[in-house]
């Protein structure tokens, strides 16, 4: 078999598996049969993108920790052979998660400071009055209730708002073109539209900084434009950036990680029966793990020949790392398939690998240790108000969840 | 044993610092890590290693010495 193979030679077509690849009905949790298939074929195989192209799929744990580390792939998706998620991709910057050292290390630097660890544990008492706040509402409010919009959403809008200076109350516009921005099948004006009006409503609140300067994260941005490291569009996207990654994510790991502990109601009964920081910890490894909802797959362009597994990929060649894939993978996590929250997952690449890792995930953990260590022992009877066939759920993002998740106690 | 940070590569992840508190801490300015202690007791080297396995970018070594 031919060692090239983006859009080059006739090879075997019509075995190519399109990516990506549909999950199984009546498995919510588990990655697509096809890709534990590829996994299994070996740990490079093809699959097949909407250009109709061919693109290198890395399955297996050890090869994408490698390949994600690699200073000779890019995340530039400008660069030959990237493996573009949809037509519009590309046609809005949102910043340096798509691009290279030294530039995005430059840039991340900027607003890593208040993820660190101890700056995080400096919120978790608000974080924990927040969540009992919602809790409290939905205990007196009427039930069955929609968790989604009373508690997944609203927990990591508000922390992400009350961090950068953006005001709660404008959430219904940023969620509603925060939700565009990820859906995989948006039309291209659609997705341009949204980016559009984001970056306009955070460059008009960088304004408003300007003249009147908070201590949150956006006016430290626009110090930093004031200053000249950094333009006023690249502080707009940055913004942008931050928002959405900031509240999707978590949102979705709240609600789907929910889902999957009510499904398992032996694990669920670890969490609401202990006030252990540890296995509260522990758990919110596992489920990262377990769930890895960000399953669009993290994708390179090769930038000059590597090898991967005894095999060269060449520059130019795209690659595609499902990272949902790799933290099922039997070599790095014994019984894979099992949510065993007492497992020690930590080593799982659920917020990806390499430099492009998750700025927010100290922060993510935080929030999601408050929410499973309190919603279940406070609701200790809380169940699905609906059949799991019927949940809505996202697989046309590019971050898994559940659209609603009706819940009653 | 002897840690060694290689500043220029840290991501700010923070990942050290929770496998190894003991051990490692951020800057102020920007959470890139540091190393608090450079030759740390055996009961922490587990800890260490966790932190060297689970640094996104690398960044940490366990040397002999």
């Amino acid at each position: 078999m031919a060692d090239t193979l983006t859009g080059t030679g006739p090879g075997p077509a019509e075995q190519i598996p399109e990516f990506p690849m549909p999950r199984a009905a009546g498995c919510p949790f588990d990655p697509p049969p096809a890709l534990t298939a590829a996994r299994e074929e070996g740990p490079l195989t093809k699959v097949r993108l909407w250009d109709g192209k061919d693109y290198w799929l890395l399955t297996r744990y050890a090869d994408q920790r490698a390949v994600l580390l690699d200073p000779r792939v890019s995340a530039d998706l400008t660069r030959p052979g990237y493996p573009l998620q949809a037509p519009s991709n590309g046609k809005n910057n949102i910043s340096f998660i798509l691009m290279d050292d030294p530039e995005h290390a430059r840039l991340r630097r900027m607003v890593t400071a208040p993820f660190a660890i101890k700056r995080v544990e400096a919120l978790r008492p608000a974080v924990q009055t927040i969540v009992d706040d919602l809790i409290d509402g939905m205990l007196a409010g009427p039930k069955p209730v929609d968790l989604v919009e009373a508690f997944a959403l609203p927990v990591p809008s508000l922390v992400i708002c009350a961090l950068l200076g953006v005001p709660y109350d404008d959430h219904d516009f940023f969620q509603e073109n925060s939700k565009i921005l990820i859906k995989r099948d948006a039309a291209m004006e659609e997705r341009m539209a949204a980016h559009g009006k984001l970056i306009g409503y955070l460059d008009e609140l960088m304004g408003e900084k300007t003249a009147h300067p908070g201590d949150d994260l956006l006016s430290g941005l626009v110090t930093r434009v004031e200053s000249g490291e950094l333009t006023r569009s690249d502080a707009a996207q940055m913004g942008v950036l931050l928002l959405l990654a900031g509240h999707e994510t978590t949102a979705n790991m709240i609600a789907l990680g929910t889902l999957a502990l009510l499904e398992h109601p032996e694990q669920l009964a670890l969490l609401r029966d202990t006030d252990d920081s540890r296995l509260i910890a522990s758990a919110v490894e596992e489920l990262l793990r377990y769930l890895t909802i960000v399953h669009g797959g993290r994708r390179r362009a090769v930038l000059a020949d590597i090898e991967v597994a005894g095999q060269v990929i060449r520059a130019g060649e795209g690659v595609i790392m499902p990272n949902d894939i790799a933290n099922r993978d039997p070599e790095a996590f014994p019984d894979p398939d099992r949510l065993d929250l007492t497992r020690d997952a930590r080593r799982h690449v659920a917020f990806g690998f390499g430099v492009h890792q998750c700025l927010g995930q100290p922060l993510a953990r935080m929030e999601l240790q408050v929410v499973y260590g309190t919603l279940y022992r406070r609701i200790p009877g809380l169940r699905l108000a609906a059949g799991v066939p019927e949940l809505p759920f996202k697989h046309d993002g590019s971050v898994y969840g559940v659209y609603e998740l009706p819940v009653t106690w | 044993m002897r840690v060694e940070l290689d500043e220029p590569k840290c991501v700010a992840s923070g990942q050290c610092v929770l496998a190894a508190p003991e051990v490692f801490d951020q800057r102020d300015e920007d959470g890139i890590a540091f190393v608090v202690d450079g030759q740390p007791p055996e009961d922490v080297l587990d800890a260490v290693r966790e932190a060297v396995a689970i640094c996104p970018a690398a960044a940490i070594r366990l040397a002999e010495r």
